[in-house]
């Protein structure tokens, strides 16, 4: 098994599914982070067979759940202060996201009035389907790269 | 402050009392003549059209009003870049009430957010298009009256048509609906509404010929290929005659099926269908000023929604 040190104040998500990891690291903005980031890929899980893992040091604060909720909800969220696991967060869809995602509609608003917020609403919450609120438009998974 | 963004806005028992006002308009309309005198209506229409422009200045010319505003992007300040949240704003000053048409979807959204007016959505590109929806529901009520218990079919474009994604919503609320819809597979109506439907548990089918689902409809909605809506033009030759709606053809339908369309027609009804007793398309745009001018009323005193 793998070891990567203790961190003393941070954030550790856990139970992310296998090779979801760098995805996450990207859409948290952690590629233009100057704190420490740890990424664990592959690592053996008693409930999941794999898992990645990632770890920060940082202001737990500053980790953005709503990104993370829309990402995968049931990444488990551990709050490090002192060395110590303080808290652990269970995520939420959230119902609405505020300039997350872009979207994919060329015909939308939002596409041509770049002042505009990106919004996105919470639609079918059982299917986790998200819709811009200007035109309706589903957000798929194959439009990933519109997440800012 | 209300805005008419989609028919959602308003409950079912509130468009009850809207539709019942349109009712009375239609049957004392000088009763009405006076009553937006000193008010000011803005259209703007950043896309071209006819019909539902001079229906909604109609609506306010009858009611006694005046109406202002530009007919397409190039003679407003939209050529110069100028966004659809700052110009809603300074017509705000303008006007006591504003119409708007916009090929991007959500635009009427927008307007709504930044306005201090109330706000109707003329069209939203591909999106949504209320009035026309309220005209359509108005038709049905009146014609057979009531709203609920009917097969409805839709025929043609249905993916780009935003008369057709706002009558199925709209309709969904109603008692024993079932829709049948009928487009070639390139414009089927779009997962939003099918999804919504499934949620609702409303039952819906996807046929791809005409004459295989004329004789149980109770309303035939007949729709143009919009040319507007596509990005390739060869696209649009191909799809733009996929259903035509003949003597031969309504000749399968149920004696007392209304064919309604939210116009302009370009070939999918033949003319010899006009004459026939269960074309209805002509009645809907009588019908379309009536609703525009409950709505006018009602934007401008939502209380009497609760009267």
């Amino acid at each position: 098994m793998l070891n990567v040190g203790k961190i003393e104040e941070g954030y550790v998500l856990d139970h992310i599914p296998a090779g979801k990891a760098m995805s996450i690291y990207h859409h948290l903005g952690l590629d233009r982070a100057e704190f420490p980031v740890a990424i664990i890929k592959n690592a053996r899980s008693e409930i999941m067979g794999k898992k990645d893992i990632l770890k920060a040091e940082c202001d737990p604060e500053t980790l953005n759940m709503d990104v993370l909720a829309f990402i995968d909800s049931n990444i488990t969220v551990n709050v490090i202060k002192n060395g110590e696991i303080i808290e652990k967060k269970h995520l939420e869809l959230p119902k609405e996201i505020v300039n997350v995602m872009r979207c994919s509609n060329p015909r939308c608003i939002s596409t041509a009035e770049s002042e505009l917020p990106h919004i996105f609403y919470l639609a079918d919450s059982a299917r986790q389907i998200y819709r811009c609120r200007y035109c309706d438009v589903k957000y798929e998974e194959k439009d990933s790269g519109r997440i800012m | 402050m209300r805005h008419l963004l989609t028919p959602q806005d308003f409950t079912t028992e509130e468009l009850n009392t809207l539709f019942d006002l349109a009712d009375d308009i239609g049957k004392h309309p000088d009763t009405y003549s006076h009553a937006m005198e000193g008010k000011k209506l803005a259209t703007l229409f950043y896309e071209p059209s006819t019909r539902t422009r001079l229906s909604i200045e109609t609506a306010m010319l009858n009611l006694g009003g005046r109406t202002m505003g530009f007919a397409d992007a190039q003679s407003s300040s939209a050529a110069k870049g100028e966004t659809v949240a700052d110009t809603i704003r300074v017509i705000s000053c303008f006007a006591d009430i504003a119409a708007i048409r916009h090929p991007k979807e959500g635009a009427a959204m927008v307007a709504a957010r930044y306005s201090s007016i109330p706000v109707i959505n003329a069209g939203d590109g591909g999106h949504q298009h209320p009035t026309q929806t309220l005209t359509d529901m108005l038709t049905i009520r009146s014609l057979k009256g009531r709203l609920d218990n009917y097969v409805i079919g839709l025929c043609g474009d249905l993916k780009f048509g935003r008369t057709v994604h706002s009558l199925i919503s709209a309709m969904s609320r109603y008692e024993n609906i079932r829709f049948v819809f009928i487009s070639p597979p390139e414009l089927r109506v779009p997962d939003y509404v099918t999804d919504a439907l499934n949620d609702l548990g409303i039952p819906y089918e996807e046929v791809t010929r005409l004459e295989d689902a004329l004789d149980r409809l109770d309303f035939l909605y007949m729709t143009r290929v919009q040319k507007e809506r596509f990005f390739n033009e060869e696209d649009y030759v191909r799809l733009k005659d996929y259903y035509i709606l003949d003597r031969n053809k309504l000749s399968l339908a149920k004696s007392d099926m209304y064919i309604l369309h939210p116009l302009p027609r370009v070939n999918e009804i033949a003319p010899e269908v006009d004459d026939d007793p269960r074309a209805a398309y002509f009645r809907q745009v009588k019908y379309g000023v009536y609703v525009r001018m409950a709505l006018i009323l009602t934007l401008m005193d939502p209380a009497s929604l609760n009267a």
